[in-house]
């Protein structure tokens, strides 16, 4: 399988056989490259021309108009202004934030469950260690589907319903003195409110007074710039004189002092929830879906994460925590100061597959209703519009780039935390 | 469409057939049809018809596997109509998301999984809609320990919707032009948005009148459960084809007319074979294929019609038997009346 | 020395005392084991608490289960007679049996069918599962399982899988034959093979060159219609002056090569297969069928359901995924910068979209993309994508595999003379694969696992019996707990029986002796 633009014919002579494009090394590898282009063209000339036949067979066009459209129907948690006069084109950014936060949050919890669970299966308590082996073999081997449809259904079924905290003989009633209230259509929990509020942007996804929140993760930023300060010097105040000056009143003041300064500026109250008519008004919500598809995929990879700690850990040879307690240190410092960072580089790079995973998982989103991208653009607006392909290749599009800008990031924090070998 | 392409279509069309068995991937595995859609059929000797994955009343599998329903019933008689076998017929379960491309595709010969004729299917997704089989709209169901009696009322409640389906925007515009809040609940099943209506993570359950009725005749208590008398939407149901054949659209659409004008004319499973045998009612006749040849003009035989409504009986009696009074669902006739008795379900003349 | 003042001398030891209660038994144990320190102590009494409170919460649900009801509200007002507080529904389960394990258009009297199949299963997958201890013979009867399941779960004619493993037997034949073939023979079979190569390559060329025009030709809105333009003639000088020739320079190259006979030897084979599948199998198999009949009632595809159809996908496109994914991570590891890049870019954009965005491809999308009127069943379509999807990571499994191998096994198979196929295939994927397997067994785990998700796409598995027709039904309108319970245990059952198979297999592999 050959052309004539493989041929040397000039450089080789007469001696050029055409079988020599097969078996002389030096021609065989363009040879099958040049077969795998043909191949993949014809390829691309087979589909390509399928779906222009069936396009217009069908009468259909690709075009991505659809996204400047009305959407017309409403979305329960938006992270942005939006409501059904919006177009399909931030709908499918609100889904796509969606997404982000419940993957954001799973990953923060899965990995907490995840460390406790492999830590404490190596515990040398028998009934904990077994309960925790227990829990990683339940919860690996079962399909996060079937996890996050009972966790659902769990909650819709086991929680009481807004109408049972109402009247003379209600069976519910709220929890924390009255300020958080769990129904079966989320937690409902006091929220911050700014009396002399600075406005808003409404394109902050965070929330609608944006403003304010800026001002205290301002604060926050401070308060942890002169934190580091005081640690540094501290340090050096350790290594001239060989004390560490007590520090953590200090560093406390600069944590609290300037976040309350802040919040007292701005006039902080609290909104707390209140039944009224169908649901309770005021506060903030945290939807069941939402709820239900963070725990099911939290405790569901966190089983995944405690069998990658123990293995980091066990990675660690024995010799290590035995010097560290030949030095007096008490066990808890022996984990977390000798053994945890070294078995950090062994547990990273599969943690940052399982935030991959809790990132694409977070897909199944549509099986408990939370408006997901997949909800959003690859539900709601494909079926509205019926614009299938168009749809889901931006879908497909996303969770990709979202992937590779997770491993990317991630393999920037891993790059750093490796052993630097010289 | 410049010349030469048009040329090349030619080429490839002559040629494609070659090509496709060249590259042996889908000449071995799937059939290449032709384009007349009766045709297929009939060399298949099964109908692919798209169904609901399953609303009690209109098309539900029953214990043993068997479909049962309103809409399956259709099926039944286009399966009788063409094939002369009820039984004839492929049930394809499809979801909101999955029927329309089925039908496109050609996986399925026609849809009967209560789809509201709107005017963006029937003119941009390029479907036929061969009738309306249920004149239906959306309606609201709420515990009627609630005490709400009309949906305006229903400002700030939490309302379950099944996802896939016009409801959603029916939805959003309803409480947008009463200027009332609401917080939707999307949800993939309607098992599972009844599941959270009767948990009480949901004040409302909303969805055409006839699946409110019918899964409400599910629930343990029915009468714990209002249906609120605002209807917010048209929602013709019918079955529709793909645009392009209209040979087969039209069979179809003459099919669902038969069973219409059998119950106009007082054609009855029980009468049916008597009445076959010739009447001195000229429509009678023409519909059964004592008189004319209706059936030929469609490409079918003289009797397709009376098979077609052997099946079942006609529509009153189909009517009756999955979704009418006497069953759980527990439908009224209403709308779905014959013309004659104030309803709007009206067959154009057979002649 | 006498023996006057002696102190007392014992003679003859003492019996050892039994230790202190607290040092043995039960009791050390325990306070080894769940009271080292006040912090296990406390964990321990709360695990305590936490396991107590489970098993009495648990514990009447199940006693109390009822198993004999023909409805939900059945089932209640058994348990409400009895006047037992809380119970299970189990009935469902005897209710829906059939439907939870086989779907509910699987024909009923052709259950055992697949439940032979995978009994079959077990054994056929033996050989290859513990291949240390069973004899490599009966890994024949591994190599014959995939037709007889065909046969068993699809039905239909026998002959059909006979013929196309007979089929395959004969090409492997074909093969040997032309290999044995002494070289003025076998120049002449080239000569005559290069000419039906030649001619049928350049049509076939020609009309994918043609399709390339007629996509040119079709796309672009009116503002660009020069892109298609140049498209269009780019894909027409492509046409006659590119492939028609390359066509024939391969069959000129296939009679050039018959001294080696490597080339010729291949493509015969593939001829001869070509043969047999598509012109032969279909008369000749029910030829046979007409003399012998060999009949089971066919089942369609789209009747599968129920926890077989996750069995059967997770059998069928693993067992697929595993070639298709040893080809991927040898094409990325190769240093043909065009097919390695192909590969990397297969494999990152497997790996980067969910599963379900596949699943949707193959629902709404892969239908676009197929011959018009072509009409490949849901099932083949989800077993195409799930089989890409799973092969993108056996192949990063593999290739982990390929680059634990030391670089001094790939030196030692170049300095042997090995050429690149014998390297691979003697040296190179028999270590590699060894390594690999544990990974490979967690993607098998992960996807069975992930078959679930095909009942978003409105496939009965069980989880879509249950979410549509169980859920939906007026019988067991909304019950949850036990169905739920019921497919996680399945699975469970499977996916613990695996993994635990995978940790004894690697324990087994490990031969470095550390």
């Amino acid at each position: 399988m050959t052309t004539l633009a493989d041929q040397p014919i000039s450089a080789s002579g007469s001696s050029f056989k055409l079988s020599m494009l097969l078996n002389d090394t030096r021609y065989r590898s363009l040879t099958f490259q040049f077969i795998a282009l043909v191949a993949i063209i014809a390829f691309m000339a087979f589909v390509g021309g399928n779906l222009v036949r069936n396009l217009a067979e069908a009468g259909l066009n690709i075009s991505y108009a659809f996204l400047g459209e009305p959407a017309g129907y409403d979305i329960n948690q938006r992270p942005i202004e939006y409501d059904s006069t919006s177009s399909h084109g931030r709908a499918a950014v609100v889904g796509l934030l969606n997404t982000l936060i419940v993957a954001f949050l799973a990953c923060i919890t899965a990995t907490v469950f995840g460390v406790i669970a492999g830590v404490l299966r190596l515990s040398n308590n028998w009934i904990v260690s077994k309960i925790m082996s227990i829990y990683v073999e339940i919860f690996r081997n079962v399909p996060v589907l079937i996890w996050i449809l009972i966790i659902f259904s769990v909650m819709i079924n086991a929680l009481p319903g807004p109408r049972d905290f109402r009247g003379e003989d209600a069976t519910a009633s709220m929890s924390f003195f009255d300020t958080f209230a769990f129904t079966n259509r989320g937690v409902f929990a006091p929220a911050p409110e700014f009396t002399n509020s600075f406005g808003s942007t409404a394109e902050l996804p965070v929330t609608t007074t944006g403003m304010d929140w800026l001002l205290v993760i301002a604060a926050l930023l401070l308060s942890w710039f002169v934190a580091r300060a005081v640690a540094n010097w501290a340090t050096r105040t350790q290594e001239a004189t060989g004390n560490r000056p007590t520090t953590w009143y200090i560093t406390l003041a600069i944590w609290v002092v300037p976040v309350v300064a802040v919040l007292l500026f701005l006039g902080l109250t609290w909104n707390v929830p209140e039944l009224k008519g169908f649901n309770f008004r005021g506060g903030m919500q945290l939807r069941g879906s939402l709820i239900a598809l963070w725990f099911a995929l939290s405790i569901y990879t966190g089983a995944f994460i405690a069998e990658n700690v123990r293995a980091g850990i066990l990675a660690i040879s024995k010799g290590q925590t035995e010097a560290a307690g030949a030095l007096g240190l008490r066990p808890n410092r022996i984990m977390s100061l000798v053994v945890l960072p070294q078995a950090l580089r062994v547990i990273i790079p599969p943690l940052i597959s399982q935030y991959l995973n809790i990132t694409k998982n977070s897909s199944l989103a549509i099986a408990v209703g939370y408006m997901d991208v997949t909800g959003t653009l690859g539900g709601i607006t494909l079926l509205q519009t019926g614009r299938a392909i168009e749809t889901i290749l931006l879908l497909m599009l996303f969770y990709l780039t979202v992937s590779l800008l997770i491993s990317f990031f991630m393999n920037i924090f891993n790059n750093r935390m490796k052993l630097k070998e010289r | 469409m410049n010349r030469q392409m048009a040329e090349t279509q030619e080429e490839v069309k002559m040629k494609k057939t070659v090509f496709l068995g060249a590259l042996a991937v889908a000449a071995v595995t799937g059939g290449v049809a032709s384009a007349a859609t009766l045709d297929d059929v009939k060399a298949r000797g099964k109908l692919n018809c798209g169904v609901t994955t399953g609303v009690p009343g209109f098309a539900e599998p029953d214990a043993n596997g068997v479909w049962q329903g309103f809409d399956v019933a259709v099926c039944r008689a286009v399966a009788a109509a063409v094939l002369s076998d009820p039984t004839a017929v492929e049930f394809v379960p499809t979801t909101g998301k999955t029927r329309f491309t089925a039908l496109a595709s050609g996986e399925i010969d026609m849809l009967a999984r209560n789809t509201t004729w709107t005017f963006s299917r029937d003119v941009d997704l390029k479907f036929e809609f061969t009738g309306v089989n249920y004149y239906d709209g959306q309606g609201f169901m709420v515990p009627a320990d609630l005490g709400v009696s009309s949906a305006k009322d229903l400002d700030g409640a939490t309302v379950c919707i099944q996802t896939g389906t016009t409801t959603e925007l029916n939805l959003a515009d309803f409480f947008r032009s009463n200027n009332i809040s609401y917080e939707p609940v999307p949800i993939e099943t309607g098992a599972e948005a009844v599941q959270q209506y009767n948990a009480g993570a949901c004040d409302v359950y909303t969805t055409d009148a006839s699946a409110l009725a019918a899964q409400r005749a599910n629930f343990e208590d029915p009468t714990a459960h209002v249906i609120l008398p605002e209807i917010i939407s048209k929602e013709p149901l019918g079955p529709l084809v793909r645009h392009g054949d209209h040979e087969w659209g039209d069979i179809v659409r003459w099919t669902l007319n038969a069973l219409i004008t059998a119950e106009e004319l007082g054609v009855t499973s029980v009468n049916l074979e008597e009445l076959a045998a010739g009447t001195n009612n000229p429509e009678i006749n023409r519909l059964l294929g004592t008189e004319g040849d209706l059936g030929g003009m469609l490409g079918l035989d003289k009797d397709w019609a009376e098979r077609a409504i052997g099946v079942a009986g006609n529509y009153g009696e189909v009517f009756e038997t999955n979704i009418g009074e006497n069953t759980p669902i527990g439908l009224a006739r209403g709308l779905n009346a014959q013309w004659t008795d104030g309803g709007l379900i009206y067959s154009p003349p057979f002649r | 020395m006498t023996d006057t003042n002696v102190s007392f001398v014992r003679h003859e030891q003492i019996p050892p005392s039994p230790p202190p209660p607290s040092q043995s038994g039960a009791i050390k144990w325990a306070r080894e084991n769940l009271f080292s320190n006040w912090i296990n102590s406390v964990l321990t009494v709360l695990a305590l608490y936490f396991i107590i409170r489970l098993v009495m919460g648990a514990t009447p649900w199940f006693i109390n289960g009822v198993w004999d009801a023909d409805s939900i509200r059945e089932c209640r007002d058994i348990l409400t007679a009895a006047g037992k507080e809380t119970g299970a529904c189990f009935a469902v389960l005897v209710d829906r049996w059939d439907h939870l394990l086989f779907g509910f258009k699987y024909p009923q009297d052709a259950y055992w069918r697949p439940t032979l199949a995978f009994i079959l299963l077990i054994a056929a997958a033996m050989p290859a599962l513990f291949y240390m201890y069973v004899p490599r013979k009966f890994l024949l009867g591994t190599a014959a399982y995939p037709f007889l399941a065909y046969w068993l779960i699809w039905g239909g004619s026998l002959w059909v899988p006979i013929v196309v493993a007979a089929a395959i037997i004969a090409t492997g034949l074909v093969f040997r034959l032309v290999e044995s073939l002494n070289v003025s023979t076998r120049t002449l079979l080239a000569g005559a093979v290069g000419i039906l190569a030649a001619i049928g390559l350049a049509y076939l060329l020609f009309l994918g060159a043609q399709e390339l025009r007629f996509i040119a030709g079709s796309i672009g809105s009116e503002g660009l219609r020069i892109i298609p333009f140049l498209l269009f003639w780019a894909a027409s000088i492509f046409t006659y002056v590119f492939f028609i020739p390359m066509g024939i320079f391969v069959g000129y190259a296939i009679y050039d090569d018959a001294e080696r006979g490597g080339l010729v030897t291949v493509v015969t084979a593939l001829l001869a297969i070509y043969v047999m599948l598509v012109y032969l199998l279909g008369p000749v198999s029910s030829g046979l069928n007409a003399v012998i009949p060999l009949e089971l009632q066919a089942v369609p595809s789209r009747d599968m359901g129920g926890y077989m159809l996750s069995l059967i996908l997770g059998t069928v496109c693993v067992s697929l995924s595993i070639p298709l994914g040893i080809l991927l991570a040898l094409g990325r590891q190769s240093n043909m910068p065009l097919i390695k890049g192909v590969c990397v870019v297969f494999i990152e954009f497997i790996r980067g979209v969910p599963l379900i965005t596949l699943l949707f491809v193959a629902n709404v999308m892969l239908a676009y993309f197929m011959p018009p009127q072509s009409n490949f069943d849901l099932i083949l379509r989800v077993i195409i994508m799930i089989t890409m999807f799973s092969s993108a990571y056996i192949a990063e499994v593999i290739r982990g595999g390929l680059a634990a191998l030391p670089k001094g096994q790939y030196e030692a198979a170049d300095s042997l003379g090995l050429n690149y196929t014998q390297a691979t295939r003697l040296i190179i994927l028999p270590q590699a694969l060894k390594i690999s397997i544990p990974g490979i067994v967690n993607v098998a785990v992960g996807l069975f696992k992930d078959t679930t998700l095909v009942s978003v796409i409105s496939m009965f598995d069980i989880v879509g019996m249950i979410r549509g027709p169980i859920q939906q039904s007026t019988d067991w309108i909304s019950i949850y707990w036990e169905v739920y319970l019921f497919a996680a245990l399945v699975f469970f059952i499977v996916c613990y029986g695996i993994s635990q198979y995978s940790q004894w297999l690697e324990r087994q592999l490990a031969t470095d002796h550390r």
